[in-house]
């Protein structure tokens, strides 16, 4: 209990170029408040009330202070907006060549799989000096992934499909928590980072099962008849897959949507939701057969047929 | 463009003291129901008094139970459940049952007609109804206490409360729902008098700022309200018949709750804010000596609080999924909303320059506020920035923050407000001492309680845990301790001014020497129908010369 963790540890570059915008605005407002509430209390003494003295109040007007202290603080305003807006664009836009981590929430624990197909459970290995993107969403209800030491959040959603990207900068253990209260357990709803040294990072995961969230969705795929409707050669049933990921789709009654994630996700799960333009709505729902993890899979799948990439 | 002048106080009102009256408000009729069928705003605004104090100590218990047991980083005295059950009912009391309530209910239905020059508020029924239907509210969530609580945070993020909590979401839902009335009826009673019922003389811009600040909260209550009102029935209508709402499962949509959710309560932290503002212009106003400088400009900043806190709502929601262009133009306009809250402290404290400042107990309190608001709205500004909020979002940094804005903020200024009008509303006079020293100890034990949190939170503990990592405890350990001074300072009023009720001595119409129509031309406690004859106001607010005396 005696130890006194002032300043949070510093490990990805995100948490580089946040820190200076805090600390900044801790001594701004701490200055303001403190500067405010002297200026107060000197004022209150000066002009108090003394006891036999007969002072008459003064009351002033003045446009152009007014005006000035009006301006002014819209001026800082902006400014931390400005600064606050850059690191946000920072943190939305991940660079092309991440490591690709698939991340499902659930009630109390996270469930990973990595690019190769490795699984682990509230714990998660990434290599130092390289950019992970997570790729996260919700089995019941909302959670949050948050790792303090590297000023990252997201909240992850049920249905939909969130993401994080970071890159961590210092090997070691950090604390992962769920920020999103998610009820009873929400506070058990932890594990830990680990950030590896890239040669480290790679011999761990050689130890794993590895058979890649595509080629498990892909035997998914062929064990619940996809492939009967979805046959890339013969799109007389049902639309090829092909290429499809991140193209336009041309909605039966006009419209078009985009193939992300989450219009993949609904044509599995409630295929009559959106209907292909030409096609009869043949599909089975499997609502009630597969879990976050089994479209996780299938959506591997789709994206390894091809098709530019989702924004 | 500067100008200087003294204050010449009208012939009208000069301050003077009229003496005790022998039939008051308080003493016109003893029954019990005398006072629970009561159309006065005098005494519907002590029931409300009564009943949010009691609600109050119900919401501290829940409170001192749950830090307890943040002593340690392990859970062991509270179950999970039972911790999350807490923190709920501490938040669901304190919200909608003492903050929202505090201010407006309290002192602006007492004073609002006296500092108008009204016999009573447009509608008194209405006024009386809308105290029964916060009753009826503060029933269900006792029942729901007795029933065995709800663990879905105030906030009732979806699905969580639709679909996985099995606790009682529907009756919080009706609760919510159904107080939520009380508070809109109260919006409107006040916009009509205020708009009605001013005593001939008294313009827009002879209005003392308290009015303002109310006319901007009623503003938000009546526009806010329906919206949360809509939305907690949503919520139970998902969750008694299945119709997919908000759910995801059912084919809803969460960010939807939290869009509609936001809408309301972010303003509702300006019904939280506004009304103690209005409080401080007075106080400073009172006990400078002066007008209040910038008049027009703090007039105008309450109003436009009201308007651009409506579009504000996104900030809670920067690392919900949003889109970030959405989040970014929320975050430009929560900046903005900051600036007429700055505009205010400055207006406040150069109202002190050339007056005869005197340093009572509500000053005293004021002066917590300027300092503990001033933290309270900075760190509103870290959050408000998109970048930093990403880490601050959901941690005890932003459970900080609206502590200092809700307590520091608004508490303060309900006690400066409770500690100014106490002799008006009473008409005795408490003890001064006792009252200097609990300012200071709520101002040291706040700070106690509630600074250690930034640290924990910019740490990186997250909020609503029942348990945490070991590393956080020293901030967790100040914290309870602080809470304990806290707890202290806000028991002492209670003693001090329940004292003065029975040996108090007479306070006299006017013992702070302060303008305003509820001091000047009222005695204390106010006869029942307020004005012997309406007054006539032929001034602007707060003629202070700096000769008024203090008889206390
Ligand atoms: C009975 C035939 C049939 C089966 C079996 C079937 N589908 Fe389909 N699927 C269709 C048809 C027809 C459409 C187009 C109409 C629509 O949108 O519902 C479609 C549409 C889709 C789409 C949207 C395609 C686009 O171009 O937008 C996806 C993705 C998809 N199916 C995936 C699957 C997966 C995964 C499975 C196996 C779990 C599966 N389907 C099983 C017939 C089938
Ligand atoms: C002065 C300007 C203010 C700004 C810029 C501001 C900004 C913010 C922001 C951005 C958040 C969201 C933080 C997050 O969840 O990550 C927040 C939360 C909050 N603020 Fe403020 N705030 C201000 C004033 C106030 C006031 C006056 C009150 C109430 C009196 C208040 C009460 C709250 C509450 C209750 C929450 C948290 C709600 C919850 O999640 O439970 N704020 N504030
Ligand atoms: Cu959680
Ligand atoms: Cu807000």
């Amino acid at each position: 209990m005696w130890n006194f963790p002032l300043l949070p540890e510093q490990a990805s570059a995100y948490a580089a170029k946040v820190d200076p915008l805090f600390y900044a605005l801790a001594v701004f407002v701490l200055t303001f408040t403190m500067g405010v509430t002297t200026v107060f209390i000197v004022l209150g003494v000066r002009y108090r009330k003394r006891r036999g003295v007969h002072r008459k109040s003064v009351h002033v007007e003045n446009m152009l202070i007014e005006l000035v202290w009006s301006a002014i603080p819209v001026v800082i305003a902006i400014a931390i907006f400005a600064w606050g807006a850059v690191l946000y664009y920072d943190h939305g836009k991940a660079p092309g060549d991440t490591i690709d981590i698939n991340v499902i929430g659930k009630q109390w624990m996270w469930k990973i799989q990595h690019p190769n197909g490795l699984r682990e459970v509230n714990e998660l290995h990434v290599p130092k000096g390289r950019p992970v993107k997570l790729i996260m969403t919700s089995q019941d209800v909302i959670h949050s992934f948050y790792v303090p030491a590297f000023r990252k959040k997201q909240d992850v959603l049920p249905a939909r499909y969130t993401s994080l990207w970071f890159e961590a900068t210092k090997v070691g253990e950090y604390p992962l928590f769920c920020a999103e209260y998610c009820g009873t357990e929400h506070s058990l709803m932890g594990g830990t980072v680990y950030v590896m040294e890239p040669s480290d990072y790679e011999e761990w995961l050689g130890g794993g099962p590895a058979l890649t969230p595509a080629a498990e969705g892909e035997a998914i795929f062929q064990k619940m008849g996809c492939a009967t409707c979805h046959d890339a050669g013969d799109s007389s049933r049902g639309p090829s897959l092909n290429g499809l990921y991140g193209k336009d789709v041309k909605l039966r009654g006009g419209g078009t949507i985009p193939a992300n994630d989450e219009y993949l996700r609904r044509s599995i799960m409630e295929p009559t939701a959106d209907v292909v333009v030409g096609y009869t709505p043949l599909m089975p729902a499997f609502k009630t057969q597969f879990n976050e993890d089994d479209i996780l899979s299938l959506l591997a799948y789709i994206k390894s047929l091809g098709g530019g990439t989702q924004e | 463009m500067s100008t200087e002048h003294l204050v010449e106080p009208s012939a009208d009102f000069p301050v003077r003291d009229y003496g005790p009256p022998r039939v008051h408000y308080l003493n016109w009729r003893h029954t019990i129901a005398s006072w629970l069928l009561s159309r006065d705003h005098k005494r519907i605004g002590i029931m409300y008094l009564v009943s949010i104090s009691i609600f109050f100590v119900v919401g501290s218990l829940f409170a001192a139970i749950f830090r307890l047991e943040l002593l340690t980083p392990e859970g062991d005295f509270l179950q999970a459940d039972t911790y999350n059950k807490f923190f709920t009912l501490h938040g669901v009391v304190m919200i909608f049952f003492f903050l929202i309530p505090s201010i407006p209910a309290v002192l602006g239905n007492f004073l609002i007609p006296l500092m108008i020059g009204a016999k009573d508020v447009a509608f008194p029924k209405l006024n009386l109804a809308s105290w029964y239907i916060f009753m009826v509210g503060g029933t269900i969530g006792v029942a729901i206490i007795l029933l065995g609580g709800l663990d879905t945070g105030w906030t009732f993020y979806t699905p969580l409360s639709s679909s996985y909590a099995n606790t009682h979401v529907f009756l919080a839902a009706m609760l919510v729902f159904i107080t939520g009335f009380s508070s809109i009826l109260t919006g409107l009673n006040f916009l009509v008098t205020i708009h009605k019922m001013r005593a001939p003389g008294l313009t827009w811009f002879r209005l003392p700022l308290f009015i303002w600040a109310h006319y901007a909260t009623s503003v938000i209550q009546v526009l806010g309200t329906p919206v949360l009102a809509i939305t907690v029935f949503l919520v139970g209508i998902e969750r008694i018949w299945g119709v997919g709402i908000f759910d995801p499962a059912l084919g809803g949509d969460p960010i939807l709750f939290q869009h509609m959710f936001w809408f309301y309560s972010h303003p509702a932290v300006y019904i939280m804010i506004l009304p103690g503002m209005g409080v401080i212009s007075e106080v400073i106003a009172c006990f400078s000596r002066n007008r209040v400088f910038g008049y027009e400009f703090i007039a105008f900043s309450s109003v436009a609080i009201a308007i651009i806190g409506f579009l504000v709502w996104g900030h809670h929601m920067y690392v919900s999924g949003q889109s970030m262009y959405a989040n970014l133009v929320f975050s430009l306009l929560t900046m903005l909303v900051a600036v007429p809250s700055a505009i205010k402290i400055f207006n406040w404290t150069a109202t002190l320059y050339k007056g005869n400042v005197i340093w009572e107990t509500p000053m005293l309190y004021a002066v917590g506020f300027i300092g503990l608001f001033g933290i309270g709205g900075g760190t509103g500004l870290f959050l408000g920035t998109t970048g930093l909020d990403v880490p601050l979002h959901d941690t005890y940094f932003v459970v900080a923050h609206f502590h200092y804005v809700m307590v520091g903020g608004m508490v303060m200024a309900y006690l400066a407000g409770i500690h100014f009008w106490w002799p008006k509303i009473t008409g005795k006079m408490y003890a001064q001492t006792p009252a200097k020293i609990s300012a200071i100890v709520v101002f040291v034990g706040f700070n106690f309680t509630f600074f250690p949190q930034f640290l924990a939170g910019w740490n990186g503990m997250p909020r609503r845990y029942h348990s945490y990592n070991a590393d956080f405890q020293i901030w967790n350990v100040l914290s309870t301790a602080g809470a304990t001074v806290l707890g202290i300072g806000f028991l002492m009023p209670a003693f001090y001014l329940g004292w003065s009720l029975f040996f108090g001595k007479d306070a006299g119409s006017n013992p702070w020497g302060a303008r305003g129509l509820e001091w000047e031309a009222c005695t204390s406690p106010p006869i029942p129908h307020n004005f012997e004859e309406i007054p006539v106001v032929t001034q602007e607010a707060y003629a202070y010369t700096g000769e008024e005396t203090v008889s206390v």
